[in-house]
């Protein structure tokens, strides 16, 4: 069943409570980031729907914007997305050959996940980190000054934290 | 040492809390606000000449006095946190590791603009900025900088931290103001300009993090001091965040009287080439603006030195000049292909174009393709001035900027690097490696 917890609830109450009267709808970015979190890291159609009838929204309304940024997943993604930067400054030094040892260590391509629904592959453009590239987000947070001992670090990081 | 208004107290230990950054002097700049009329506030930004830190260098003086105030309307401060233009990671510094500055001039400035809803609309990746952001601005409440008649004045006032999701666009101003409402960061024709019709159609101002934070020391020693720092238009400081093959990528708060060269080379900045290797080409103040060559950055067209402030980073206009732009410095050493690169960021502007006007969503897609071919050894010499004529075609030609943006990256490469071009093109075999031993390169400099 797509529904928030109450506590949940109460902080959709509280960003609407941001806006002036009758302008929930600004609101919707928060609530997906929100969703997205809750609901097993993408935006179904059914969590879209769900969105929507919360914020009272028409479902397009909703569908539109899922779509239109990158950070929201409209298909499933794997446990862990690593969201590796390839723009130039990230390029310069050294992404490309970070992006190829993950791609060999994971055995999957750019947009691919691995079988056991584990790890999610994506390059991404630039985050705001260029100083400390190459780097990737990896949830909340930028790993930065990528090597390929610290990619095998945060992979064995990620397995235990599943186990 | 170049003089520090933003980040000379970043560093003091605990400095992210309130306890630390009042005892620092902190918020001295809200009470002597709140002392003056909005009206003198906004006066005193426009004799510091601050110009917008955003990219544009608008005089943000100037912009406060066009807002409009009719009666009984709200006016909202929108605080441009999106940062998102390749090169760029100033503004995440300045809120990661004193982000009270930025509340106290956006109080500052809130009252200055009467603005009782006052919202920070950051690019939604820096998710753990919002959590330092929405701390300081607890603390700021819980000590009576923010809520309901601050200081005694009558003035009610509260900051919103509203995240993003990954749109480069949505840091033009008025997609941002289309993101915030809930919408896809479409931008909107101009005019009506935010000034007078922007969020929920009210009057609006948006300005970048770093223009709201230097509203602190601009009331704290005073617009007109301000103004004596730095040379000519270019006052205050301003910061720069520097990357690619550099020895000290960072980012670093200069006065704008420094030659790019001293930027460069000397110890307390960029700390010369990594390597040990020649500067070969540099994009001064991120991926929109034109890329120099090494002899045209460090020394202008005409042989002068050249200097890191609005006017010396654009003398010589596009042909042998770029620009300040947001302040993203990306240095490029003699290894590094200029094709491979402008690829990138061609990819970056067709990634991001929010797709409205065809020049832009239809010429992105047909640069990054151009570019994919010439690079894989794929191209002929007539790509390469194909490439040139649909840049020519996107540039004006569209609602937003952001045609600009990508077309004269792509410009700016072809204008001074034809020769790798065409090496692309006659070297299909070779085209993968990235020693060019081409012209332009500067010799390694010991540090100065
Ligand atoms: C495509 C595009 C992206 C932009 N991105 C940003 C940004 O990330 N941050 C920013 O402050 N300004 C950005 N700007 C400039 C804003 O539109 C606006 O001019 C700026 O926020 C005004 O603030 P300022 O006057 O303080 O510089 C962007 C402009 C364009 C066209
Ligand atoms: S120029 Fe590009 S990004 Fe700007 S409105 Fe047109 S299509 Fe959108
Ligand atoms: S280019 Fe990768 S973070 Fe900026």
């Amino acid at each position: 069943m797509t529904q928030f917890s109450d506590t949940r609830l109460a902080e959709v109450r509280q960003i609407i409570d941001r806006y002036p009267e009758g302008k929930q709808k600004s609101a919707l970015i928060p609530v997906l980031h929100m969703a997205q979190e809750d609901f097993s890291g993408w935006l179904s159609p059914e969590t879209m729907d769900y969105v929507a009838s919360l914020l009272q929204l028409e479902p397009i309304e909703v569908y539109e914007v899922a779509t239109f940024y990158s950070m929201f997943n409209t298909q499933p993604v794997g446990s862990h997305v690593f969201e590796v930067c390839h723009t130039g400054p990230c390029m310069l030094r050294g992404s490309d050959d970070i992006i190829s040892y993950i791609k060999g260590k994971l055995g999957i391509g750019v947009g691919e996940t691995t079988a056991d629904g584990l790890f999610t592959l994506k390059t991404v453009e630039c985050l705001g980190a260029c100083g400390y590239a190459p780097m990737m987000q990896l949830g909340k947070h930028y790993r930065e000054h990528l090597t390929p001992e610290k990619v095998d670090a945060i992979i064995e990081e990620c397995r235990q934290s599943v186990a | 040492m170049g003089r520090k208004l933003l980040l000379e107290k970043a560093h003091i230990p605990g400095i992210r809390s309130y306890e630390v950054y009042r005892r620092e002097g902190g918020y001295a700049s809200v009470e002597k606000a709140l002392r003056m009329a909005p009206a003198d506030v906004v006066e005193e930004v426009k004799k510091s000449g601050l110009r917008g830190r955003g990219g544009a260098g608008f005089p943000t003086g100037m912009k406060w006095s066009f807002l409009a105030k009719p009666e009984g309307v709200p006016r909202y401060l929108v605080c441009n946190a999106d940062e998102s233009e390749p090169g760029t990671f100033k503004d995440r510094y300045l809120m990661e590791f004193i982000p009270h500055l930025l509340i106290e001039g956006l109080i500052a400035a809130s009252w200055a603009l009467g603005s009782n809803r006052t919202y920070i609309y950051i690019r939604g990746e820096y998710a753990w900025i919002v959590d330092i952001l929405e701390q300081a601005i607890v603390e700021a409440n819980a000590n009576g900088w923010l809520g309901k008649n601050i200081l005694g004045t009558g003035f009610d006032c509260q900051i919103y931290v509203q995240r993003g999701a990954g749109a480069y666009i949505c840091g033009e101003e008025t997609a941002l103001i289309e993101s915030l409402e809930g919408k896809r960061g479409n931008p909107r024709i101009k005019p009506p300009f935010p000034a007078v019709k922007g969020l929920w159609d009210c009057p609006t101002v948006v300005n970048n993090v770093e223009t709201l934070a230097a509203v602190v020391p601009i009331l704290n020693i005073g617009g007109e001091e301000y103004a004596k720092i730095g040379v000519g238009r270019s006052t205050g400081t301003k910061l720069i965040s520097a990357c690619g093959n550099i020895n000290k990528p960072g980012v670093y708060e200069i006065d704008m009287n420094i030659s790019v060269e001293e930027f460069i080379y000397s110890d307390e900045y960029c700390g010369g080439i990594a390597h040990g290797k020649r500067l070969k080409a540099c994009i001064p103040g991120g991926s929109s603006v034109p890329i120099l060559p090494a002899n045209l950055l460090l020394k202008t067209a005409k042989g002068e030195t050249r200097m890191m402030h609005y006017e010396g980073l654009a003398d010589g206009g596009f042909a042998t000049g770029s620009m300040m732009g947001s302040g993203g410095f990306i240095v490029l050493d003699e290894d590094q292909c200029i094709v491979r690169h402008t690829l990138t960021l061609a990819r970056f502007y067709r990634h991001e174009s929010c797709g409205q006007c065809s020049p832009c969503r239809e010429g992105t897609g047909w640069m990054e393709k151009i570019l994919n071919k010439i690079e894989y050894g794929k191209g002929q010499l007539s790509d390469i001035d194909l490439l040139w004529d649909i840049q020519r075609k996107i540039e004006g030609n569209t609602i937003c900027p952001l045609g600009d943006a990508a077309a004269w990256p792509v410009a700016a490469a072809i204008r001074h690097f034809r020769d790798e071009f065409e090496w692309h093109v006659n070297n299909p075999e070779l085209s993968q490696q990235r020693n060019f031993g081409l012209a332009h390169y500067a010799e390694a400099l010991t540090t100065v």
